[in-house]
């Protein structure tokens, strides 16, 4: 009998020739990832334990983006700490503060290659199967047990399949297809199980297109969210490190939970409305609730591709006024893109405000919070409660387009609409 | 973990309870100490000052749903959370519930069965679940040895310093 892509890539982990859904594994980790939240903690916990070393400097990387630039004296020392641990413990992936936000940064850099076992410090790990790897994320005390053995238990998950067929209405992205599969099939439809995405469709998306399904594959519960490498994926991984990739995924007997086809082809832009990530609706269904805020940045959609499409709505106009309208590139690497074609300074001249690479302001910690009462609409993963400030303020969610498109209007606005005044 | 059987006192939440209201960001390189205030104050500001050592959280689907922080978790040991018996439970929080060595059982049904205040009963081992003031029994999902284990060493940590000590 055949795998699935989860089961194929756990079955070389365990070392095992192969697993079926169900079964518990102990397997080794191909990669380690570390953020400036957690990684304090798990080398503290590391050295208490008398742990002298990481299992392998050279599969674990360490990335300083949540609090950047560092908001407090007591962020500065966390960093602080940071930076000599990795030093003593020769960790040379290590991305300081200003490079970008790790999902981001681990398959710009080249790190993610299809097949891989990924573990990280963040529940957006998941974001790396669009190259085929299995990332998933893990808790501190884990990460601890993961780091000194270079090995942790998994369950091999059952996995549900997406065939996806159709094209996108213009106006229309990947953003608006993984809202749609949140509010069709809930927040917890996926719990404990990998998703894979499939289908006509996903042959023509992009590699950024695929990054922002797989990373909010977890608002679904899932462990792994994969796509097959395919051509995409060669083209990608040449363009960033340099060795492209034989195709890999499921095998064509594999055996599913359940099998969905979904047709996107008169799928209009979603928003998903406070306070959770799977409370989806039409833009049409909301349009005209005004906004305080607007975010456009995150590891969902920080990427070029989403400054461009924000860049394209704003370009020639200005925001509302009343409305803040903050851009966080997702890296370096695309702020410097994005300056040297001049995305960055037709959203300046829109009106907005861009911030270093890194989270910015998408987990409530600092760089452009609520307050009571504040309505934001970003395009970023998550709106529970109090995610980005005040608990009495609203959060939207939706593409970088509806982003941009309500940040013109003052309220929450299709941009297919825009798009129809444009050729007017 | 001293016996595979636990009673306490119920506090009942809903659905999809996130990680973010169970240690929120703001706090997120505060102390444990500073932490653990902020626990659930936005969905039930007395549970903070009135949860006791030993009390139980049944709670709805998809608990803890949201980040990897193992804050979360952390939190309610801190507070003295004995287990928590959920409709479902968020992938990542429930690892790191074991991985802290906090008993966790999935119960379908549990949810509507339990009021706030009222008193459980869990057995690890078998997964069954008492309501005692309404008499009530619901079957659990049994623990795998494998989390069991872990649950049993008093955290995966304590498996590790137990690792490297042989
Ligand atoms: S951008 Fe937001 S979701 Fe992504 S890693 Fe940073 S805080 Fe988490």
């Amino acid at each position: 009998m055949g795998m699935t892509h989860a089961e194929k890539l756990l079955a070389s982990a365990a070392h095992k020739p192969s697993v079926t859904a169900g079964e518990f594994v102990v397997a080794d980790i191909d990669l380690a990832l570390l953020h400036d939240i957690f990684a304090a903690q798990v080398f503290d916990l590391l050295q208490e334990v008398g742990v002298p070393n990481v299992f392998d400097p050279e599969k674990t990387v360490v990335v300083v983006d949540h609090l950047v630039p560092a908001p407090s004296a007591a962020a500065a020392a966390v960093h602080q700490k940071i930076r000599s641990h990795v030093a003593r413990l020769g960790i040379n992936a290590f991305y300081d503060a200003g490079e970008g936000i790790c999902h981001q940064l681990l398959p710009e850099q080249g790190h993610v290659r299809p097949g891989m076992l990924i573990v990280g410090t963040d529940s957006h790990t998941t974001t790396h199967g669009a190259l085929g790897a299995g990332g998933t994320g893990i808790g501190t005390s884990d990460m601890v047990y993961a780091l000194a053995t270079g090995r942790l238990w998994f369950r091999v998950p059952e996995t549900i399949r997406f065939e996806m067929t159709g094209d996108l209405l213009p106006g229309v992205s990947w953003k608006d297809v993984i809202l749609h599969l949140a509010g069709r099939f809930g927040s917890d439809a996926a719990q404990y199980r990998a998703m894979e995405f499939g289908g006509s469709a996903v042959k023509n998306a992009n590699m950024s297109s695929r990054l922002t399904v797989a990373n909010m594959a977890v608002e679904m519960g899932a462990k792994f969210g994969l796509f097959a490498a395919d051509e995409v994926t060669d083209a990608y991984l040449r363009d960033h490190g340099g060795v492209g990739s034989e195709p890999y995924g499921p095998d064509p007997d594999a055996e599913y939970e359940a099998v969905h086809e979904i047709s996107l082809s008169d799928l209009p832009p979603q928003v998903a409305l406070p306070n959770e990530v799977d409370r989806v609706s039409s833009i049409e269904d909301v349009a005209g609730l005004t906004i305080n805020q607007a975010f456009i940045g995150s590891c969902t959609n920080g990427r070029i591709e989403d400054l461009q499409a924000a860049a394209a709505v704003l370009a020639g106009k200005h925001i509302a006024p009343g409305v803040r309208l903050l851009v966080v590139p997702a890296s370096r690497q695309i702020l410097q893109e994005a300056l040297e074609t001049g995305v960055i300074a037709t959203l300046v001249d829109a009106g907005a405000s861009v911030l270093t690479p890194g989270c910015g302001p998408c987990f409530g910690g600092h760089g452009g919070l609520l307050g009571p009462g504040e309505r934001c609409i970003g395009t970023h993963n998550r709106n529970f409660i109090g995610r980005m400030g005040s608990a009495d303020a609203e959060i939207y969610l939706g593409s970088p387009a509806t982003v941009a498109a309500s940040a013109l209007r003052g309220r929450l606005a299709d941009p297919r609409d825009l798009e129809v005044n444009n050729d007017e | 973990m001293t016996s595979d059987v636990l009673a306490g006192k119920v506090w009942r939440f809903d659905h999809d309870i996130s990680t973010d209201l169970l240690s929120p960001g703001a706090y997120a390189v505060d102390s444990v100490e500073v932490r653990k205030q902020h626990v659930l104050e936005s969905v039930n500001p007395s549970f903070v000052s009135d949860v006791q050592p030993g009390d139980v959280l049944v709670v709805g689907r998809n608990f803890g749903c949201g980040s990897s922080r193992e804050t979360a978790a952390e939190n309610l040991v801190a507070l003295g959370v004995a287990c928590i018996v959920a409709e479902s439970l968020a992938r990542i929080f429930m690892r790191n519930a074991v991985a802290l060595g906090l008993p966790v059982v999935v119960c379908p049904g549990v949810h509507e069965s339990f009021d706030d205040g009222e008193r459980i009963e869990i057995d690890l081992a078998s997964g069954r679940i008492v309501n005692v003031d309404t008499g009530a029994e619901l079957q659990g999902d049994s623990l795998p040895p494998e989390m069991r284990e872990i649950l049993a060493s008093g955290g995966i940590l304590a498996v590790l310093r137990a690792q490297a000590g042989r």
